[in-house]
């Protein structure tokens, strides 16, 4: 009972004096875990490589339950740790709700969307679609049997926003093109089935797919490997991808989680809320992936191609529907 | 085998159990590189160290009795429930629709009809294995866990195409209106001076499920209904000689079961996130099993086996917030928990029961 005690007061000091020294910053993974090999883990190498350059240190955790969203948010700013990056759709409203009580903190989230954003709260976006777009027109440029795939994670609006974007990108090249889109599942743990990612590119390369898209976190690492293994073109997602299967990844689609954590971090203090940054072609938000894995897969032709729809994206000269303006999408159904 | 006293077979060997448990929990920690030492009293102090600390863990506490009662009410007939987890989603989505449908003018008019309203969504999931299993013979633990997934899909599907508000990338339904909003024990017992519970998601509903577990103690124990449940789950034949219809139990108890884990909704669904998300029940139906084995599927058992498995999850989260103890680690040791408590035993109990018995002897 002592220790407990001992160790109680001991703790009081220690958050008395944390909240006086510099503000240290905070990060909090959602449910996926900071290594699920995608989305949050591209959070942990840009806060690794912020932490590297500057010798910083930051705080963290890994959600591991719903009620623990309001429970870290209030936890981290009680301590004083300043801003705080949150990652994930799911951490928007409890931000929402949590940030009134700590004016003096700024909030990050990364993914979401919430109507009225405070003044301390910076939301940050990517354009997925536009980025799959460029993707979608590669995937149908190098397509011999006129029939792409996609493989989607949880079947959740982000991920249709994905797909919706990759298939306004095919039928801009091949208007014929047949899109077969396939949701891994409707559970978190779609994030992380390899192994039906795989039956399911396997299905999609049956029925006459010869690029399939994966845009499902751990579950595209078996998709990859499936389109690898029955000689058809692969595209990556959220990181360059292109080193897994070499001469099989045709591209990956960037999005640039790690730019977005980083840059967040760099600001510190002086980052200011109250508005949503959106991060398109334009910023380098998204893209699609080159590098010598993947040079002799790309023609010339292509890579013009894809560079001028690039310019003409962000010009405002086309324009790719996003699946959020009306929830649905004009070229696919899911 | 050897007969032990009841406060041994009902104390002494979880509590045995749970310590081995530690100790080894202890040693993985000790491999890891940390104090287990420190690691117990971060989870001691930041689960029971402050009304805070309690305020998290009596809200998981409450899944767990919930969910913990569902899987013994229909043990007691010896069906073997894996559905709560289905079954409290349904629940979620039944509240859902009662506190979307209308603006509630106060939380006292809304929380009876919720309550209604996610038992009977968890009642009616539960009752087609439970039809199967009575008329068909399909076994009911497959079926329930099938139902898991068909739960989750549904779930999937309402949310991402009926209940998302317009525009919002979160697959989760809008806020609940505010006379839905349960009290939750920072309301109800903090003062002027000081407040208590802060911000923490303990609700009234603690307090409903400790009257549910009253409830399912005058059942299983004191009504004629309750008997018949438990001669079915001792013997189907003699119970069937006994004139007691295996169909009409089978029925009964698994929707009795459904509707205690489709109850839990309101704790979860109502009383913390006051939306519905995609993943409100997060495992509490699968770990109402353990609850259940660990409390000998008695109600004072759930309460306090709920209450282990709250504290090992609200610990859990002080071990990350305190020190570099990754989360997985809290899996490790109610893996251990789980696995001493329920499937390993005999192996405190054989050697306890010889210990007894040679002291009778003697």
């Amino acid at each position: 009972m002592k220790l407990t005690h001992f160790f109680a007061s001991a703790t009081a000091v220690v958050a008395l004096t944390a909240g006086a020294a510099v503000a240290e910053p905070a990060i909090i993974y959602d449910l996926g875990g900071k290594f699920d090999k995608s989305f949050n883990e591209a959070a942990y190498t840009g806060a690794q490589r912020w932490a590297n350059e500057t010798g910083g240190k930051y705080l963290e955790i890994e959600l591991s339950s719903e009620a623990q969203r309001e429970q870290a948010l209030r936890r981290f700013a009680e301590r004083g740790a300043n801003p705080i990056i949150t990652t994930g759709f799911a951490m928007a409203d409890p931000v929402n709700e949590v940030s009134a009580d700590y004016p003096d903190t700024t909030f990050v989230n990364i993914d979401g969307w919430i109507p009225e954003i405070p003044s301390n709260v910076a939301m940050i976006a990517f354009e997925e679609h536009t980025g799959s777009y460029l993707v979608g027109m590669m995937a149908a440029m190098k397509s011999e049997s006129g029939t792409v795939g996609f493989i989607g994670g949880m079947d959740v609006p982000l991920i249709r926003h994905f797909g919706c974007g990759y298939a306004q990108g095919v039928k801009a090249v091949n208007p014929d093109a047949t899109i077969i889109a396939n949701m891994t599942g409707t559970t978190p743990t779609a994030w992380n089935d390899p192994v039906k990612g795989g039956e399911l590119a396997k299905a999609q390369i049956a029925q006459g797919a010869d690029v399939v898209y994966a845009a499902a976190g751990g579950t595209g690492v078996g998709v990859l490997q499936a389109a690898a293994d029955e000689g058809v073109y692969s595209i990556g997602v959220d990181k360059n991808q292109n080193h897994l299967h070499p001469g099989s990844v045709l591209t990956s689609m960037l999005k640039r989680v790690d730019v977005a954590v980083y840059d967040s971090l760099k600001a510190g203090d002086a980052l200011t809320g109250g508005s949503m940054q959106v991060l398109g072609l334009a910023e380098d938000g998204v893209g699609y992936a080159m590098d010598e894995n993947n040079a002799s897969l790309v023609s010339d032709e292509m890579k013009a191609a894809v560079e001028a729809a690039k310019a003409k994206i962000i010009s405002g000269e086309i324009e790719v529907t996003a699946y959020y303006t009306n929830d649905s999408c004009p070229v696919l159904d899911f | 085998m050897d007969r032990l006293p009841q406060w041994a077979d009902v104390f002494l060997i979880p509590l045995i159990s749970v310590l081995i448990a530690f100790a080894i929990s202890g040693l993985v920690i000790v491999g890891i590189g940390e104090d287990p030492v420190v690691a117990v009293q971060t989870m001691i102090s930041g689960a029971l160290g402050s009304t805070y600390g309690w305020g998290y863990t009596l809200y998981y506490a409450t899944n767990f009795i919930f969910t913990g009662l569902a899987v013994s009410v229909a043990f007691h007939a010896r069906l073997f429930n894996i559905g709560g987890e289905g079954q409290a989603l349904l629940g979620g989505l039944g509240v859902a629709l009662v506190c979307l449908a209308v603006d509630w003018p106060h939380w006292l008019v809304a929380l009876p009809v919720a309550m209604i309203a996610g038992a009977l969504f968890g009642a009616a999931w539960a009752a087609v294995p439970a039809y199967l299993q009575a008329k068909r013979g399909s076994h009911i633990v497959i079926t329930t866990i099938m139902f898991n997934f068909i739960a989750a899909a549904l779930l999937n599907y309402v949310l991402v195409n009926h209940l998302k508000p317009p525009r919002a990338q979160d697959p989760s339904s809008a806020r609940f209106p505010s006379g839905t909003n349960l009290p939750t024990f920072q309301d109800m017992f903090s003062t002027a001076e000081t407040t208590l519970f802060r911000g923490a998601p303990v609700n009234i509903t603690f307090f409903i499920a400790l009257i549910a577990c009253l409830l399912v103690w005058l059942l299983i124990w004191r009504t004629k209904l309750g008997y018949q449940i438990r001669s079915y789950g001792q013997s189907e034949p003699a119970a069937i000689y006994a004139g007691i219809s295996p169909v009409r139990i089978t029925m009964i108890a698994m929707l009795i079961s459904g509707g205690l884990a489709g109850m839990m909704a309101i704790n979860n669904v109502m009383g913390e996130a006051e939306k519905l998300v995609l993943n409100a029940v997060e495992g509490a139906g699968f770990i109402g099993i353990a609850v259940a084995l660990m409390g000998r599927n008695h109600p004072v058992g759930v309460i306090l086996a709920g209450f282990l498995f709250g504290f090992l999850v609200q610990g859990g989260a002080e071990l990350q917030f305190t020190t570099s103890i990754p989360r997985d680690l809290i899996v490790v040791i109610q893996a251990l928990v789980i696995l001493f408590t329920g499937a390993l035993d005999n192996m405190v109990r054989i050697p306890l029961a010889k210990l007894f018995t040679r002291k009778g002897g003697a």
